[in-house]
């Protein structure tokens, strides 16, 4: 079997040249996932870039993405195949005068790949071309229909009653996506590898702030990455994510501010934080001149 | 796929050797690590260069963890197991012999670039050696302050081979002799005054949050080169041993240690969301109601006046009232603050709750909650404010008692689910457990929630018999799992 990357560096090289950059766990898991042909479970705080990694493999490596976005109620029809009853429908009704057709040879007809409608699973273990098979947010669906996954996600099979197993022509890279709502089944989890995405680190985070906005200087992308640092000290109900970083050098690039002080902040903070409680907490540590974290308290 | 594409070589023996030791210890430390992982592990291992050691610990990670709040306790682990295998770290397992000259050797070996400096750091004074600290904290020079951190441990932490002290112990006497504090104060001094200006509150919080960052890291590279020493002192397993701690979810609450404490606290909001969550499906996907006749007419219309499809009800399970009554003194403090916490975060799936801390007076909080969404900050407001002290600070669960049914007693109904958080330990007041029975009369339920382990129950000054005995049912909620469990089964 061919693999997609060489190296672990090889896989951090080809998603820097897309834009996405990765640290040393994150390129290495992809690496592994591809050598062990295993899927990977991307897991992490809201807005860290799990979507974003998975469509950034498939365009470094140039595949095609094909996306399942889980839901609360979704079901084999709308993940793995269905069977396309108008035409099946059609097919008998054309049947219909014919005196010799058997009822064999119409029932092997109609449940046939002609009758076939793939759905996001299905369509990535069929496909010739290399694809990456995105899951996203799989915490959403009910832990039964889970069950669903298991097949394909350990075997790259898909067992129709009627039709027999379909295998997998070729191996399709396959990220899960959860924002941990609940607890995943350990059977789900052990089929793939474990990929935790954390809030960056500072560096990094500049970093990204640098290659996503265009037109920022060094300077305050250095200033931004390191407000944003001190605000995830907080204790806050939500963290600004690394979406909300870039939104927010956006806005201050837009604004024409090179340097940001005291006034500043606290205009935009609004762009970085979404509860109000929160942004209240973070103008009052701001402003005020001591810097004590939220200390322990008992009687 | 998961099978091994080749037969292991004679070479690669001791790497599973060592790898199924680690995954013991993992497994000793309460992760849960199944056959097939570590059947994973030891393929993905052959996949890594075996001489980046980051790799081989992400590749062991992404195998074996597959729960984001064991990472800490796999990431202690493989230090302790693979921080002296050095290059070859399948190989190099005797520790016998100096182990300071053994560490020293490593050094060399390591050397990620910092060949320099270590080896000239013997003849500093203490005073040059802080002026070092300072200097190296104040440019960020991590290699430079990893130097000084070996350094430091070599000269203040005082170890003697085979003396049977924790590796707290250590870092203890370590920093005491840096006086980190002093240095911090020293950093901001010499930023405010290379400002030319001065700074803005502002820009004073950033420039701390940076040093105290640095520190930090420093702390860091003092602990794990304690840690390297310990471990070549006494070999892996029994370090491993010595470090195993509890996981987040088994954190004992009342000896919760400052750096347990910030892990329970960042552990309980995950958590709280998961249960919100699990609790409003639950309560979605429960069975049908009763036959609902209006509507199972009026869609039998459809079906030429034929009750083809029958309609149900949907169930409208009653939501209790829930009283909170929570002892707040020192000792249970933080099971207390958990525990309202964890209510106040579902509170959606409860008509109405209301709280009361006492110490040895009591005094309602329900308020402080009350269209208040940061819980933290209610939490801070009922530690500070609540006029919870009577005579003298010492719990009374007796007089507290006594309070509530006075002033609220009335309010109790039979809707009303009473829990009572607290170690019942009363300091030989008077128990009053007869209000606890006039309570268990009119409340639908009386529960009472115990931080102390069970075999600590009714020793010494403790009466939690004297209530449990009109209580609908006595807990022992030491950690987090127990209390997830408490209140998933109390809604």
């Amino acid at each position: 079997m061919t693999h997609r990357f060489e190296t672990v560096d090889a896989v951090r090289e080809g998603l820097r040249s897309v834009d996405y950059l990765a640290d040393e766990s994150i390129a290495g898991v992809a690496y592994l996932a591809d050598r062990l042909a295993k899927p990977v479970l991307v897991e992490g705080p809201a807005g860290t870039g799990k979507t974003q990694l998975a469509k950034s493999v498939a365009e470094m490596s140039g595949s095609r993405l094909i996306r399942l976005q889980c839901y609360e109620g979704i079901d084999e029809a709308k993940a793995l195949y269905e069977w396309n009853y108008k035409k099946q429908l059609l097919r008998i009704q054309v049947e219909k005068g014919d005196e010799d057709a058997s009822w064999t040879e119409i029932k092997d007809d109609i449940f046939s790949d002609e009758f076939l409608l793939p759905r996001p699973l299905m369509e990535a273990i069929t496909a010739d071309d290399p694809v990456v098979l995105l899951i996203d947010e799989v915490d959403r669906v009910e832990l039964e229909t889970e069950a669903l996954l298991l097949e394909i996600l350990s075997d790259y099979q898909v067992s129709i009653p009627e039709l027999g197993t379909i295998e997998a022509k070729q191996i399709p890279l396959v990220f899960l996506t959860s924002n941990n709502t609940r607890e995943l089944s350990e059977a789900l989890k052990r089929r793939c590898l474990f990929l935790h995405i954390d809030y960056p680190e500072m560096d990094r985070e500049k970093e990204i702030v640098l290659t996503k906005v265009p037109d920022i200087s060094e300077k305050l992308a250095d200033q931004v990455a390191r407000i944003v640092r001190s605000v995830r000290q907080l204790e806050l109900k939500k963290h600004p994510s690394v979406s909300e970083t870039l939104d927010w050098a956006r806005t201050l690039v837009l604004l024409g501010i090179d340097h940001i002080d005291e006034k500043d902040a606290i205009d935009t903070v609004n762009i970085l934080l979404k509860y109000r409680s929160d942004i209240d907490k973070a103008i009052k540590e701001f402003s005020s001149n001591s810097p004590a974290h939220f200390e322990e308290t008992s009687a | 796929m998961t099978t091994l594409d080749a037969e292991p070589t004679p070479s690669d023996k001791p790497l599973f050797d060592l790898l199924e030791g680690f995954v013991t210890e993992l497994r000793n430390a309460g992760l849960p690590v199944s056959l097939s992982e570590n059947i994973d592990a030891a393929e993905a291992v052959r996949h890594v260069p075996l001489d980046d050691r980051n790799a081989f610990k992400y590749a062991l990670a992404a195998t074996l963890v597959k729960n984001n709040s064991h990472w800490r306790t796999f990431e202690t682990l493989f230090e302790v197991y693979f921080s002296l295998r050095g290059k070859e770290y399948m190989l190099d397992g005797d520790e016998d012999g100096d182990p300071l000259g053994d560490l020293d050797l490593d050094e060399g070996q390591e050397g990620e670039g910092d060949g320099s400096g270590q080896g000239g750091g013997e003849g500093l004074t203490p005073e040059e050696l802080a002026e070092l600290l300072y200097q190296a904290l104040l440019r960020g020079d991590d290699t430079l302050m990893r130097a000084i951190a070996r350094q430091a441990v070599k000269r203040y932490a005082g170890m003697e081979p085979g003396r049977p002290v924790g590796g707290t112990y250590y870092l203890y006497r370590t920093l005491r002799n840096l006086d980190l504090d002093g240095i911090l104060d020293r950093l901001m001094q010499q930023s405010r005054e290379d400002a030319p200006d001065g700074l803005t509150p502002f820009e004073e919080r950033l420039e701390q949050d940076e040093f105290e960052a640095r520190i930090e890291k420093l702390r860091k590279e003092i602990e794990a080169e304690i840690r390297r020493r310990l471990v070549a002192d006494r070999g892996a397993e029994a370090m491993a041993k010595t470090l195993r701690k509890p996981l987040p979810e088994d954190v004992d609450f009342m000896h919760a240690s400052r750096e347990e404490m910030t892990a329970l606290r960042r552990a309980i909001y995950p958590l709280t969301r998961k249960l919100a969550v699990r609790l409003a499906r639950k309560r979605r996907h429960k069975r049908k109601g009763p036959l609902d006749f209006r509507s199972t007419v009026r869609h039998s219309l459809s079906y030429g006046g034929v009750p083809a499809e029958p309609k149900f009800k949907h169930p409208r399970p009653a939501k209790p009232e829930i009283f909170v009554i929570a002892d707040i003194s020192g000792s249970v403090a933080a099971f207390a603050r958990f525990t309202l916490h964890l209510v106040y975060a579902i509170s959606n799936q409860f008509s109405r709750v209301r709280s009361f801390v006492f110490i040895d007076g009591l005094d309602e909080v329900t308020e402080f909650f009350e269209g208040v969404d940061d819980i933290t900050e209610a939490i801070h407001r009922v530690n500070t404010e609540a006029d919870v002290v009577w005579v003298d600070g010492h719990s009374d669960y007796g007089h507290a008692l006594e309070v509530f049914w006075e002033n609220y007693g009335k309010e109790v109904g039979p809707k009303t689910t009473v829990m009572i958080l607290g170690d019942a330990r009363n300091n030989y007041h008077a128990s009053q457990s007869w209000i606890a029975k006039e309570i268990q009369h009119r409340a639908r339920k009386l529960f009472w929630l115990n931080p102390e382990p069970r075999a600590y129950w009714n020793t010494g000054d403790s009466i939690v018999g004297d209530y449990g005995a009109y209580c609908d049912g006595t807990f022992e909620v030491r950690n987090l799992r127990q209390l997830e469990r408490f209140v998933d089964n109390l809604v």
